[in-house]
C-alpha cells in the first residue's frame, strides 16, 4: 500500500478528481491548504499598504492506494494537474504499513 | 426661491380674494337703503381679510408640510449613514475578529447619544444665544414641541430640528472609532464618547450653528464661518480628535510589520454606497427646507463624490498601476467630506474642482503623510475626515457665491469667487478653533477615561480579538 499525497493547483482540481475516478480510483480525502514551493506569491495594495502574499491556496488529495494501482494513479495526477508551469505543486509517496476500515475493522488493502 | 413663492402666494389670493366681491356684488347694485349698501361693504371687506387670513395660514401650513416631510426623511437618511452605513464601511476594514466590535461602537453611539441628546445635549448645542456654548433652555427637550423655532429653521417643528440635529451629533463621535479601531475597550469607548460629545462636539456645534455663537455666519458670529453640513463641526472635530486618539493610544500589536488586511471589502463597498446615499440628506437637509437651497447642495454633494472617487482612483492608477475598489469608495467618502462645508454655498462646477482636489490630497494623507509620521490611525479617521474636512473648509471660503446663498444678504459677497477674500480668513479662524477645541477636549478625555475605565485592551485580548474579549461573541460561526 502506497499513499499519494499530491498538492495542486485549485483551478486542476475537477479534472484531477474526474480523471481519477475514470481510472476507478474513488476514494480520497481533500483539503483546501495555503503554501508555496518556488512560485511567489503576489502582492496586495491596501490604500499605499503593501502586503505580499506568499501562501497561496492549493489543494491537496490523499489517496491510499494498493501497489498495482500507484503507478497509473501517479500518471492520472500528472497528466490532469499539469499546465506547465511554476506553481503545479508536487506529488509525495510513502509506503503505507497498514489500513483498517472502522465500520467492520477489515485490514489491508481489502480495507481501502 | 422663497420670492417666487411669496409672488405665487399674492397671485393665488388676489384670484381667490375676487370671487366673494363678485358674489356680494349683486347685493350691491339691487335698489336698497344707502345705509344698507354701506353696511354691506363693511362686511365684505371684513369677509375679505378673513379669507385673507385664511389663505395665510394654509400657504404657511402647505409649505410646512413640504419642508416637514423632507427633513423627516434627511434625518432618517443621516442615522442611515451610521447605522448600517459607517458600520459597514468600517467593519469591513477590520480584521474578522473586531468586527462586531467596530460594528457595535457605531450602533451603541445611536443609542447613547440620542439619550444624551435628549437630556441635555440639544439644549446645549442650541439653546441660548452665548459664543461659545448653549444653555439649559431646552435641556429634558423642555419646550422643544411642533411649533417652530424660529431662529433656525422657521417652517418646520422644532421636534423635527432638533431629531434631524441629534443624527449628526450620532455619526460625529462614531467617525473617531475609525482611528482607535481593533484595540478600544468598550467601556472606555462609552465613557469616551459621552464625555468628548460634551466637550467638543456641543460647544463646535454651538459656535458654528448655534445663535450668537463665535463662528455662526448667519446669526451674529464675531468670525462668521460658512459651514453649511459639519466640515468644522463634523469631520474636522471627529478627524483630528481621530489622530489625537490614534497617538495617544499606540499602534496596534504588530503594526506595521503585520499585514492587517481589511477582512471584507465587500462590506466596506455597501457602507460606503450607502454613505453617499445619506449624505444627500446630511447635506440637503442641512438646507431645513425643502427648496432651491436643497437642490443646490443635493447637486453639489453629488459631484463632490464622484470626482473625489475618480481623482482618487486616477492618483493610485499612476502610482500602483490598478484602481482599486477600496481606493474608489474611500475617494468618494473624501469627497463627500470635502463638500459637506461648502454644499449650499458652490455652483456644481466648484463642486467637481472641490471633489478632485479632496480625492487626490486624501489620497496623499493617508499612503505618503500616514507612513511618513508612522502613527496608526488604522481606518484613516484623520486622513480621510480630518484632512478632508479641512480642504473642504478652506475651499469654502474660495467658492462660496452669493448666487447659490446670499447668507450676508442681497448683493452682498459671500466667497473668494465673489471678490470676498476676506472669508478665507474667517474659515482659517474656523478650522484653528476647530482643530484646538478637537486636541485639547480629546487629550482631555483621555486621561479622564484612562483614569476611570483605561482607553485600551490588553495585549492578549487584542491578539485574541475585541469580538470575544468585549463582547463574549463572534461576527462569524462558519461552522454553527
Amino acid at each position: 500500500m502506497m499513499k499519494i499525497e499530491a498538492i495542486i493547483q485549485p483551478s486542476r482540481f475537477e479534472s484531477v478528481k474526474d480523471a481519477l475516478l475514470e481510472i476507478g480510483i474513488d476514494g480520497m480525502t481533500v483539503t483546501e491548504v495555503r503554501g508555496h514551493g518556488r512560485q511567489k506569491g503576489h502582492t496586495e495594495v491596501y490604500r499605499g499598504r503593501e502586503y505580499t502574499v506568499d501562501l497561496l491556496p492549493k489543494i491537496k488529495l490523499d489517496l491510499v492506494l494498493p501497489d498495482n494501482l500507484v503507478n497509473r494513479a501517479v500518471e492520472t495526477i500528472l497528466k490532469s494537474a499539469k499546465t506547465g508551469k511554476i506553481g503545479d505543486g508536487k506529488i509525495f509517496l510513502t509506503r503505507v504499513e497498514e489500513a483498517i476500515r472502522i465500520r467492520n475493522e477489515e485490514r489491508g488493502e481489502s480495507a481501502l | 426661491m422663497k420670492r417666487m413663492g411669496i409672488l405665487c402666494c399674492c397671485i393665488l389670493t388676489l384670484v381667490l380674494s375676487s370671487l366673494p366681491i363678485r358674489a356680494q356684488q349683486p347685493a350691491a347694485s339691487s335698489p336698497r337703503a344707502p345705509s344698507a349698501a354701506s353696511a354691506s361693504s363693511s362686511d365684505s371687506a371684513k369677509a375679505v381679510a378673513d379669507k385673507l387670513n385664511q389663505l395665510d395660514q394654509r400657504v404657511t401650513a402647505a409649505q410646512s408640510n413640504a419642508d416637514n416631510a423632507w427633513m423627516l426623511v434627511s434625518a432618517a437618511l443621516v442615522l442611515m449613514m451610521t447605522g448600517p452605513g459607517l458600520a459597514l464601511f468600517y467593519g469591513g476594514l477590520v480584521r474578522h475578529k473586531n468586527v462586531l466590535a467596530i460594528m457595535m461602537q457605531s450602533f451603541a453611539l445611536m443609542a447613547l447619544i440620542t439619550v444624551l441628546w435628549a437630556l441635555v445635549g440639544y439644549s446645549l448645542c442650541f439653546g441660548g444665544s452665548g459664543p461659545v456654548i448653549g444653555n439649559f433652555q431646552f435641556a429634558m427637550l423642555r419646550g422643544v414641541g411642533v411649533m417652530p423655532n424660529a431662529d433656525y429653521a422657521a417652517t418646520i417643528p422644532q421636534l423635527t430640528f432638533m431629531i434631524y440635529q441629534l443624527m449628526f451629533a450620532v455619526i460625529t463621535p462614531a467617525l473617531i472609532t475609525g482611528a482607535t479601531a481593533e484595540r478600544m475597550k468598550f467601556s472606555g469607548t462609552c465613557l469616551f464618547m459621552t464625555l468628548w460629545f460634551l466637550l467638543v462636539y456641543a460647544p463646535m456645534a454651538h459656535m458654528v450653528w448655534g445663535k450668537g455663537g463665535f463662528l455662526n455666519a448667519s446669526l451674529g458670529g464675531r468670525f462668521p464661518t460658512l459651514d453649511f453640513a459639519g466640515g468644522t463641526v463634523v469631520h474636522i472635530t471627529s478627524g483630528v480628535s481621530a489622530l489625537v486618539c490614534a497617538l495617544y493610544m499606540g499602534k496596534r500589536v504588530g503594526y506595521p510589520k503585520q499585514p492587517m488586511p481589511p477582512h471584507s471589502l465587500v462590506l466596506s463597498f455597501i457602507g460606503a454606497c450607502l454613505l453617499w446615499v445619506g449624505w444627500f440628506g446630511f447635506n440637503a437637509g442641512s438646507a431645513l427646507s425643502s427648496g432651491g437651497l436643497a437642490s443646490s447642495a443635493f447637486v453639489a454633494t453629488h459631484f463632490g463624490a464622484a470626482a473625489a472617487a475618480l481623482s482618487w482612483s486616477l492618483a493610485e492608477w499612476l502610482k500602483n498601476g490598478r484602481a482599486s475598489a477600496l481606493g474608489a469608495i474611500s475617494g468618494a467618502v473624501a469627497g463627500l467630506v470635502a463638500i459637506t462645508p461648502a454644499a449650499g454655498f458652490v455652483d456644481p462646477m466648484s463642486a467637481l474642482g472641490i471633489g478632485f482636489v479632496a480625492g487626490a490630497f486624501c489620497y496623499w494623507m493617508v499612503t505618503k503623510f500616514k507612513a511618513i509620521f508612522g502613527y496608526d490611525d488604522a481606518l484613516d479617521a484623520f486622513g480621510v475626515h480630518g484632512a478632508g474636512g479641512t480642504i473642504g473648509a478652506l475651499l469654502t471660503g474660495v467658492c462660496a457665491r452669493m448666487v447659490i446663498n446670499p447668507i450676508y444678504g442681497d448683493g452682498k459677497a459671500v466667497g473668494g469667487f465673489d471678490g470676498h477674500w476676506g472669508q478665507v480668513g474667517n474659515q482659517i479662524v474656523g478650522i484653528l478653533l476647530a482643530w484646538v477645541f478637537a486636541i485639547v477636549g480629546t487629550i482631555v478625555t483621555l486621561k479622564i477615561v484612562d483614569a476611570v475605565t483605561g482607553v485600551r485592551v490588553t495585549e492578549e485580548q487584542e491578539i485574541q480579538g475585541l469580538d470575544i474579549t468585549q463582547h463574549g461573541e463572534e461576527g462569524y460561526n462558519l461552522e454553527a
